[in-house]
């Protein structure tokens, strides 16, 4: 460390021109001396393409009838049909699957997201009795097996009633989703500093008022960043939304798993139900590009 | 950031902890409840004391999933850790390759987990699959319904599919909080690329790593639905996976106070690795 803070030292307070000058110098050296390759750009662009093939596999499925897909083998469909889409929006027991995992997940979200603001003020801003050992109880929720849940989950919606609805599957995802929420929401919380609360109460501001109209709006990526995050954990998740469904709520994920009819699997509709079940993390993927180290983590990074 | 003690803050948590309390300490307590009763039906319970701890300890079947799960974190995070590294160096800094990059690594972070099995359960197939089919031709006998073998392969290279993208994330934004300067100063004194991920990159990335690893060893630690999907836990038991054998024993075997037992002794595992990682992440914002 000493080493680079006498190299800062040295190469500080320079006129602006010489210190460009020598940038430029030492970016020459680099270069020949092969340190910045040419070739950098080969490993992301391997690394893509091991991850797109997969996918690109079954985008190709998709466009292919069943004939085709068992018959000859071809990297690209030969006679590309939408008839395997036309099944699942014009089936009522497939495009209802959709419908039930949209609805279960975006209540989800809301519950996750609305519960988790107060709570991730109150440990970013606060100390009080049992606060760390809270946080802590909140993350080992996080990451309890949903295994574990699953059957205890059954039995306790059973006694409620609750089987079969969506409001079950939103409540049992908020197992992960609300600690996740808090987590995510206490790392933004913690980057805005604290004298913009005190300036507001010294303002006037009450603290609802202040919450609302100042704080929100100074995190609004964070909400972003968590109610994505609650939305993707909720739309991934299958053991706990199976077990809690039977036909009424059943979640798109679930549903994927019967498609096998009397002339055998149904792979082309198969593909397309899987393919459709990509698109709602690919359309907001852009949006959050730059948050997704930070949501994964936990909001810690 | 200096907190005020304050414990009216309670009121601003206690929706939370209601909430995730119904839907974590009572299915808690009714795991807890199987697992020191035995039943003969009709809902009829007896003590039975901590005869079902006993017997999954000294199960076999519990060793060896564990013994499966244990061999399986370890290889994933050996191949994801370092291949995270090495992609995130390469990554660029600026410019058009940064969204791309961004955004194509993330995607398969977003797909429903079952579907990802179902992505790798095609492409593996040999007659329909464009990894079976080239391995085919390629002369090897591959078949991961049936060679076990064959069946970790798969689940390994999916899982390194499915995951190594959250390791260069994290390594990635590791790495672009490290000022120019630095860079420059290493440059001037010559430092050799080694010593420039040695002794600038990889400090800076201590802490990411660390969480990138805990994340991914727990996360592997209850993986269900991906094998499931893939494999079934098949062929034999060979891919039965802790939460796999679990599900098996609970809802297929209707075994109540083993499945009940081993959920807490699987809970205990992870509540000690969340505590480490708990440690880790409160011990860094102590620092900073």
């Amino acid at each position: 460390m000493s080493v680079q803070q006498d190299t800062l030292a040295r190469t500080s307070g320079r006129p602006e021109a010489e210190q460009h000058r020598i940038d430029k110098a030492l970016a020459r050296k680099m270069r020949k001396r092969g340190d910045e390759s040419k070739f950098w750009w080969l490993i992301p662009t391997l690394y893509i393409i091991f991850l797109m093939l997969p996918i690109y596999w079954l985008i190709n499925m998709s466009f292919k009838t069943n004939q085709e897909i068992l018959g000859a083998f071809s990297l690209w469909p030969q006679n590309p049909t939408l008839h395997n889409y036309a099944v699942i929006f014009t089936d009522p027991s497939w495009y209802k699957g959709y419908i039930n995992s949209i609805i279960y997940v975006v209540m989800n979200t809301a519950i996750s997201v609305l519960v988790a603001l107060p709570a991730a003020y109150a440990f970013s801003r606060y100390r009080f009795l049992g606060d760390k050992h809270l946080f802590f109880w909140l993350l080992t929720n996080r990451m309890a097996p949903p295994a574990v849940f699953a059957l205890p989950f059954f039995q306790l919606y059973s006694a409620f009633g609750l089987i079969d609805t969506h409001i079950a599957v939103a409540l049992a995802h908020c197992l992960f989703n609300v600690p996740l929420a808090v987590w995510i929401l206490e790392g933004f919380m913690s980057g805005v500093p604290k004298e913009i609360d005190e300036t507001a109460y010294i303002d006037g501001y009450s603290f609802p008022r202040f919450f609302v109209k100042i704080f929100v709006p100074l995190i609004a990526s964070g909400i972003g960043v968590a109610a994505f995050f609650c939305f993707m954990f909720s739309w991934v998740e299958l053991l706990i939304a199976r077990t809690l469904t039977t036909t009424a709520a059943k979640p798109i994920a679930a549903i994927m798993t019967r498609t096998v009819s009397a002339s055998g699997m149904d792979w082309g509709v198969l593909a397309a139900a899987g393919v459709l079940t990509i698109i709602p993390g690919a359309i907001v993927i852009y949006f959050v590009r730059n948050y997704i180290a930070k949501g994964f983590a936990l909001g810690r990074v | 950031m200096e907190k005020t003690w304050n414990n009216k803050a309670w009121f601003m948590v206690l929706p939370v902890l209601l909430l995730v309390a119904f839907s974590a300490v009572v299915p808690l307590m009714t795991v807890v409840n199987y697992s020191v009763q035995d039943t003969f039906g009709n809902n009829q319970f007896f003590w039975a004391g901590t005869d079902w701890f006993d017997e999954i300890l000294h199960s076999e079947r519990f060793h060896a999933a564990l013994g499966r799960n244990l061999v399986f974190s370890f290889i994933i995070l050996a191949i994801e850790v370092p291949l995270g590294i090495i992609i995130a160096l390469n990554m660029p800094r600026k410019g058009w390759g940064v969204p791309v990059c961004l955004v194509l690594m993330a995607l398969p972070l977003l797909i429903p987990w079952n579907v990802v099995g179902t992505i790798w359960q095609v492409f593996g197939r040999v007659d329909i699959g464009l990894l079976g089919r080239t391995l085919a031709n390629l002369g090897i006998n591959y078949n991961y319904v049936q060679n076990p073998m064959h069946a970790w392969f798969t689940v390994i290279i999916m899982d390194i599919w499915h995951w190594t993208s959250l390791v260069v994330l994290l390594c990635y934004a590791g790495l672009v909080s490290i000022p120019d300067a630095f860079y420059q100063a290493a440059k001037i004194d010559g430092a050799s690329r080694w010593a420039v991920f040695r002794y600038i990159q990889l400090p800076k990335m201590n802490r990411v790593l660390l969480i990138a690893v805990l994340l991914r060893f727990m996360d592997s630690f209850m993986i269900y639905t991906e094998p499931f999907v893939v494999t079934g836990g098949g062929p034999g038991n060979s891919t039965t996976f802790l939460s796999i054998d679990l599900v098996k024993m609970a809802v297929g075997q209707f075994d109540l106070g083993p499945a009940a037992a081993m959920s807490i002794i699987y809970f205990l595992i992870i509540l000690l690795l969340s505590w480490v990682f708990y440690t880790v992440m409160t011990n860094y914002d102590a620092e900073r």
